[in-house]
């Protein structure tokens, strides 16, 4: 019996010949990641111990992105704990406010993961790597705590479930649509303790952007990791990003899925999940009539230059509904940068939305954007869980950028098409 | 050891954010976290909970985000352990590292209602149900994690394994 992606990529960093689902295996990590909020836990976990320096001080990141820049004192204690910590272990891959980004999209931008790594991370949308073709999992500060100890983690090898995908999205369809939709068929345990494997001939028409936002949201069906195989568009996004070497993990062609879940890209419309689980996904057009008093553009899941440009298309030319207050987060300085040199921040200030600094800020409800009681927010994010953004009475609905956008202009959740 | 307390009964899809929601997440000082513990869904949790006592909720308790502020919430609000139909990945994780008692037990979890007595025996694996006098097994910890146990933890079995390999 032959392995899937996942078994091949834990199979290799145990140091193993074959692992099979169920067994529970210590691995090698390529990197392991912190940011300003489960840092502190790691970092205080690490020093009761007494031991001196991490494992390796080239294989850990620390990204302060969550309540950065500092929102209250507090706050600011726990970004300067895991500051002074980088300092006296010598990380070299510490990002200051400036100089940094919502770490899943940092981390790959930056060359720091590559396919075929396995990397962990105290923070649960690590999954995102997976659009690499590399096995990326979302841990605790604990388990961040061991890792920078040994550099290894325990892991129980998942069973993989396939989905395939066919067909050729349609108009305002993006990576954002199929992830929501995946999550409204199979519910928000659908892949629990699973690693969700994409394949399919659909993969050929689905953008490096799109794919990070597919395995992003991997977590918000419970899954593990979520992972797209090695294409021609991994390899034009990889090629000469990093210093590291890529290794290049095929799934065999007998290997072994707890199941299969196929997505016919082109009956697919954009999807709105309404409140409070990612799985209360509809297509747009059965939406209804929602007004809303706040649009969010950014995240980890969708603040990537695509999704900036995505947004622009729909509001070029156009202004902010006077009920709404539109927030936009390129996620990292350098989209920040690209942003500004293309036209696109232009477009959003121009338009009446405000144009923000990288951080996580309002899609945990941390700063930056907190809903009052009874408001409702459109967001990009990746969770629209009860009190997510702000108030425990208001709502977030999960869209792509393009309706966020288009919604923005509307003043309630509406379609790029109705404006065009 | 024998855990002994009422039950808080919650659904289905518990997540990480009503356990502890984001606002506080600028500490990590137990205490505090206890405080804030569930008030997103229930205010009455954190003021009335008594030591001891379990929360019993439905499928994926935990689901969302990886924070360890979750379980360090809950076991200083004094509960002595969570009993749910299934456990999000990332949370049993955290539970196990954290020291948190968790217990997966579909049957209990139905016909247990809010404020019944329960008593868990972790020596023999059961679970009664002294108000409604049932009882339930419940799954052992798996053989690698109780060899996590045994070594103090996983923070000092990592710590022997970096010993074997470089040396003190």
């Amino acid at each position: 019996m032959g392995m899937t992606l996942t078994e091949k990529i834990l199979a290799r960093h145990a140091g193993k010949e074959k692992v099979e689902p169920g067994e529970l295996i210590l691995a090698r990590v390529d990197l392991a990641l912190g940011n300003d909020v489960t840092s502190p836990l790691a970092i205080q976990a690490f020093r009761s111990l007494g031991i001196g320096e991490v494992f390796d001080r080239e294989k850990i990141a620390l990204v302060p992105d969550h309540f950065t820049p500092n929102k209250d004192i507090r706050s600011a204690d726990q970004a300067r704990m895991m500051r002074d910590f980088a300092r006296e272990q010598g990380i070299v891959n510490y990002f200051e406010v400036g100089r940094m980004g919502i770490e899943h999209v940092l981390l790959p931008d930056e060359g720091l993961v590559v396919p075929g790594d396995l990397v962990i991370g105290a923070d649960s949308h690590t999954c995102t790597y997976g659009a690499l073709c590399a096995f990326s999992t979302g841990v605790g500060s604990t388990d961040l705590a061991a890792a920078m100890i040994s550099g290894e983690v325990w892991l129980k090898v998942p069973e993989s479930v396939r989905i395939v995908l066919s067909g050729r999205p349609g108009k305002w369809v993006e990576g954002k649509d199929i992830i929501l939709h995946i999550i409204g068929t199979i519910g928000v345990d659908g892949a629990l303790y699973q690693s969700m494997e994409y394949a399919g001939d659909g993969l050929a028409a689905l953008p490096m952007a799109w794919r990070f936002t597919i395995s992003n949201m991997a977590i918000e069906a419970g899954a593990k990791n979520g992972i797209f195989p090695f294409d021609g568009v991994t390899k034009a996004y990889a090629d000469g990003r990093s210093a590291r070497e890529y290794a290049v993990v095929v799934a065999d062609r007998d290997a072994r899925y707890s199941g299969e879940i196929a997505v016919d890209l082109g009956a697919l419309e954009p999807q709105v999940a309404f409140p409070h689980l990612p799985e209360n996904s509809r297509p747009l057009s059965r939406v209804g009539n929602v007004p809303i008093d706040q649009v969010v553009v950014g995240s980890c899941t969708n603040g990537r230059i695509e999704d900036l440009r995505s947004a622009c298309s729909v509001l070029r030319g156009r202004k902010v509904h006077g009920n709404v207050r539109m927030l936009v987060f390129p996620a990292t300085q350098e989209i920040h940068l690209q942003a500004m040199r293309e036209g696109l921040a232009e477009i959003f200030v121009e338009a009446g939305a405000a144009f923000s600094t990288p951080t996580c800020g309002p899609c945990l409800g941390g700063h930056m954007g907190i809903l009052a009681q009874g408001e409702r927010a459109v967001a990009t994010t990746n969770r629209n869980f009860v009190g997510r953004m702000g108030h425990p009475e208001s709502e977030v609905y999960l869209a792509n950028p393009a309706v966020a956008a288009a919604s923005a202009v509307l003043g309630r959740i509406g379609s790029p098409d109705e404006i065009s | 050891m024998v855990l002994k307390g009422r039950a808080w009964k919650y659904g289905d899809d518990v997540d990480t954010d009503v356990i502890i929601p984001a606002r506080y997440l600028n500490t990590s000082d137990p205490a505090e976290l206890a405080r804030h513990c569930m008030e997103d869904i229930d205010r009455e949790y954190a003021a009335r909970v008594a030591p001891g006592d379990f929360l019993v909720a439905g499928k994926n308790f935990g689901c969302g985000s990886s924070r360890e502020h979750a379980p360090i919430a809950i076991k200083a609000s004094g509960a002595s352990a969570v009993i749910a139909r299934s456990f999000a990945r990332i949370f049993y994780r955290n539970a196990f590292n954290t020291g948190l008692p968790i217990f997966e037990a579909p049957r209990a979890v139905d016909e247990i209602d809010a404020g019944d007595l329960l008593a868990v025996d972790m020596r023999n694996g059961s679970l009664r149900n002294e108000t409604k006098g049932r009882e339930y097994g419940i799954a052992p910890i798996p053989p690698f994690m109780q060899e996590l146990v045994a070594a103090g933890g996983l923070l000092r079995y990592m710590a022997a394994r970096r010993k074997e390999r470089v040396g003190p």
